[in-house]
């Protein structure tokens, strides 16, 4: 038995290693965005988010050496900065491209007659020679410079406050919510009606409309798109959120009626019936029974619908249009995929604002989630 | 007004509407058409009884009409007119048009590969995650981490790994995991054994695995027993047929595998890579569809019957056999629903190659082909002949699952 129980705790530590491998794979892709809208637009660019934490090196191009000239214990000396704004530190310099890397920091060089040149570590230099240096072509200092890591949250009021580097995310996040969340509400009491009445209401065709409701599950959006413009634009509503909302409800309709009959067809047939059996009428015992008792299938409906319209990215182009005031967050983001494809400052940090929201709802109502996923798929 | 306020007003009038519509006609029902006093009370609360059903149901039957059936239909008769012609019937000429592109065929074939790839990888690797997290203690806490990219859009998704594949010049550092990754291969043994070697054996083994579960589909069809269901005869073809021309395909990659020539130490820009960029895009998929699999695999999991398990210890099964012989058989019918649901997720796959690709470089799929159509060259015809291509591919789904709900209605 010793050597069942034996080869068994093996087997769980591999268990227990490849685990968290994997988890480690589907968090690393998140995590780099996360780390990323943290950090400096410079930092992002010269080197990967993995390396976040350690000192960067970045080469810098060659700077010639400039300023004002002085007279100093006979000798013509000009002083600068190599790095007047940033803190970053100077790892190693030289002065040629060949060598970019040649001396230490501190090291006095000799560049021939009588000329000394120098790079402190804070990225001072000094070049020194006897005679004028007026007229001269001066030297150019190669360096490898070290800035300590660095996170702001410069980022983020960039996108969220700013009215011009972002170009208007703190409005598509308003614009989303203004989206998503009439349109959660608003089909929960429809399919409530309609999935009490399918599941505890007898009438001939009952059986049919369920199928048919399953059928319109999978029915592709895609194909709802140009008439129901049509259909839109002939009625006077055009494009705006009135149409999203009444279009979300819509696609969102079968899912609801679907996952709430499923579960209001399990409640107990006793608590309906001796309700009726005290006088109840269908539409009381429906707001005074059924509802309450419904509450979970509801809720996993609403964080269903709210994920789904948030992240949508057609139906909100389709219906509310590209327009820069009405432009949801999914819409931003590809936009901005195009137009600034290369600033990961912005891009990431928008993304992780488009992000936040749902992931919050997730994490916190997960319980729910997992409990209409598991109802919802059909069986 | 402010869209916000707009809101708030639509919410107010959407429920209480909602409320007062319901409230309203059932007492319009019960006191003034049909009331339960007089003469004719029984019969009265009958005949109401009879039609109360349609009042709970008439909003959502109208909207479901509305915005699914109806357009169902519309859809199908734009895609056999014309629109610059006046809305005039051309028959098929749509659908002609719509063959002689090139680039729907490349939208199809790559619809056909994301079919194939996307569910199998998604289910199998949601299988394994949601068996080996079963038993450990902080299972939970591991599977709603891989179940959180759930949560996030796919545009979201997009931008998250496009970061990953992101490029820089070869004298700049890389930010992209992926070309820092590749960057590190130099070429030498291990390169060969990790970037050859290993892609063999696994394009080995998948043609293996699809030889076997094409003979699975295959084998009905030869033996002499004609106990089997005539409609299930062009399915196992299919099958078969789908088989084949996935063993063709690994087969002649794993040539071409061995006879590529690696740049290895140059950035690629993985995305304009033509052929595997699909298949970068698809990884963006899998990685938010596994957590949906392993969640209602491990369910189904759970759900396996202690006994069984316990027998087959006693019998002195090991930990493979118990998986694939006793719980993989007992949750196929969990499966097939996770394969099938991930089906209809990639059918209508849109944002993600909108947002990484927007479909060039090879990487067209229907979704994206028919919103080109629709919005940028509106061609509603093509368009429409488009979206109908979509409906015909998630049919057999929807027939299939019609018919499971009938049966277990009887």
């Amino acid at each position: 038995m010793d050597n069942i129980a034996g080869r068994k705790s093996a087997l769980n530590w591999v268990v227990q290693i490849s685990v968290v491998l994997l988890v480690a794979a589907w968090l690393f892709p998140t995590v780099g965005l996360f780390v990323s809208s943290f950090r400096t637009a410079d930092q992002i660019s010269t080197s990967g988010w993995w390396s976040a934490l350690s000192k960067q090196e970045r080469q810098v191009p060659a700077i010639r050496v400039a300023g004002e000239e002085e007279l100093r214990d006979g000798r013509y000396v000009i002083e600068g900065e190599l790095f007047p704004v940033t803190d970053a530190t100077v790892g190693a310099w030289g002065t040629s491209s060949r060598e970019p890397n040649a001396y230490e920091a501190g090291a006095v060089v000799d560049l021939g007659d009588g000329v000394t040149l120098t790079v402190s570590e804070t990225g001072r230099f000094e070049l020194s020679g006897p005679e004028s240096f007026a007229g001269e072509r001066l030297p150019r200092i190669f360096s490898l410079a070290e800035t300590p890591p660095e996170f702001t949250f410069e980022n983020y009021r960039n996108v969220l406050f700013s009215s011009t580097a972002a170009s208007g995310v703190g409005q598509s996040f308003i614009n989303t919510l203004t989206v998503a969340i009439p349109a959660t509400i608003i089909p929960i009491l429809i399919a409530a009606f309609a999935a009490y009445a399918l599941a505890w209401m007898e009438f001939p065709g009952r059986a049919l409309l369920v199928a048919a409701v399953v059928g319109l599950l999978v029915v592709p959006l895609q194909l709802a798109l140009i008439p129901l413009l049509q259909l839109h634009n002939a009625v006077g509503i055009g494009k705006g959120y009135l149409g999203v909302w009444l279009a979300h409800t819509g696609f969102g309709l079968p899912l609801a009626i679907y996952l709430l009959r499923n579960y209001m067809v399990g409640l107990p047939r006793d608590i309906i019936e001796n309700a009726k059996v005290d006088g109840a009428t269908d539409f009381q015992v429906f707001t005074k029974i059924v509802l309450p008792l419904s509450f979970p299938a509801l809720a996993s409906f609403a964080i269903f619908q709210f994920l789904w319209t948030w992240n949508d990215l057609l139906v909100a182009l389709v219906f509310l249009g590209t327009d820069d005031e009405t432009l949801v967050l999914t819409g931003r983001l590809v936009n901005l995929l195009g137009s600034r494809g290369g600033q990961w400052e912005i891009l990431a940090t928008s993304a992780f604002v488009s992000i936040a929201v749902p992931v919050a709802v997730f994490f916190l109502m997960q319980r729910f989630l997992v409990r209409g996923l598991l109802a919802g798929s059909v069986k | 007004m402010n869209p916000a306020l707009q809101g708030l007003l639509t919410i107010i009038v959407g429920v209480s509407g909602c409320l007062a519509y319901f409230y309203f006609s059932n007492q319009f029902l019960d006191k003034v058409l049909y009331p339960a006093r007089g003469p004719n009370a029984g019969r009265n609360i009958n005949r109401a009884n009879q039609i109360r059903p349609w009042l709970f149901l008439f909003p959502a039957l109208f909207a479901l009409g509305l915005y699914l059936a109806y357009p169902v239909f519309a859809t199908l008769w734009l895609s056999l007119t014309d629109r610059d012609q006046g809305g005039a019937f051309v028959g098929l000429a749509n659908y002609r048009q719509m063959m002689s592109e090139p680039k729907f065929w490349e939208a199809m074939r790559n619809n056909m590969l994301w079919l194939i790839v996307v569910p199998a990888a998604a289910t199998a690797l949601g299988l394994l995650i949601a068996q080996l997290t079963d038993r450990i203690r902080w299972g939970s806490i591991a599977k709603s981490l891989v179940f959180m990219p759930m949560a996030i859009s796919f545009v979201g998704a997009s931008v998250i790994w496009k970061l990953i594949y992101d490029t820089r010049p070869a004298d700049q550092d890389q930010i992209g995991v992926m070309n820092a990754v590749w960057l590190a291969f130099e070429g030498g043994v291990g390169s060969v054994l990790f970037l050859q070697v290993l892609p063999a054996i696994i394009l080995l083994a998948f043609a293996a695995v699809v030889a076997w579960v094409g003979w699975l589909f295959v084998r009905p069809l030869l033996s002499s027993a004609h106990s089997q269901h005539w409609a299930l005869m062009p399915l196992r073809l299919v099958v078969a047929g789908g088989a084949l021309w996935l063993i063709w395909m690994s087969l002649s990659s794993l040539f071409d595998l061995a006879t590529a020539d690696i740049p290895y130490g140059q950035p690629q820009t993985w995305l304009t890579l033509p052929y595997w960029n699909s298949f970068f895009l698809m990884v963006v998929l899998i990685w938010i569809q596994t957590g949906f699999a392993m969640v209602i695999l491990s369910a189904a999991l759970r759900g396996v019957p202690e006994e069984t398990i316990e027998a087959a210890i006693v019998d002195g099964a090991n930990p493979l056999e118990i998986f694939f012989k006793i719980k993989v058989p007992q949750i196929m019918g969990t499966i097939v629903v996770v394969w099938t649901t991930i089906t209809l997720v990639v059918l209508k796959v849109f944002d993600i190659v909108l947002a990484m690709t927007n479909g060039q470089w090879e990487t067209q799929v229907l979704a994206n082909y028919m919103y080109d159509k629709l919005f940028r060259s509106f061609d509603w015809g093509v368009g429409s002949a488009s979206a109908m291509v979509i409906m015909l591919l998630v049919l057999p789904i929807l027939i299939w699952n019609v018919r499971n709900v009938r049966k277990e209605m009887r």
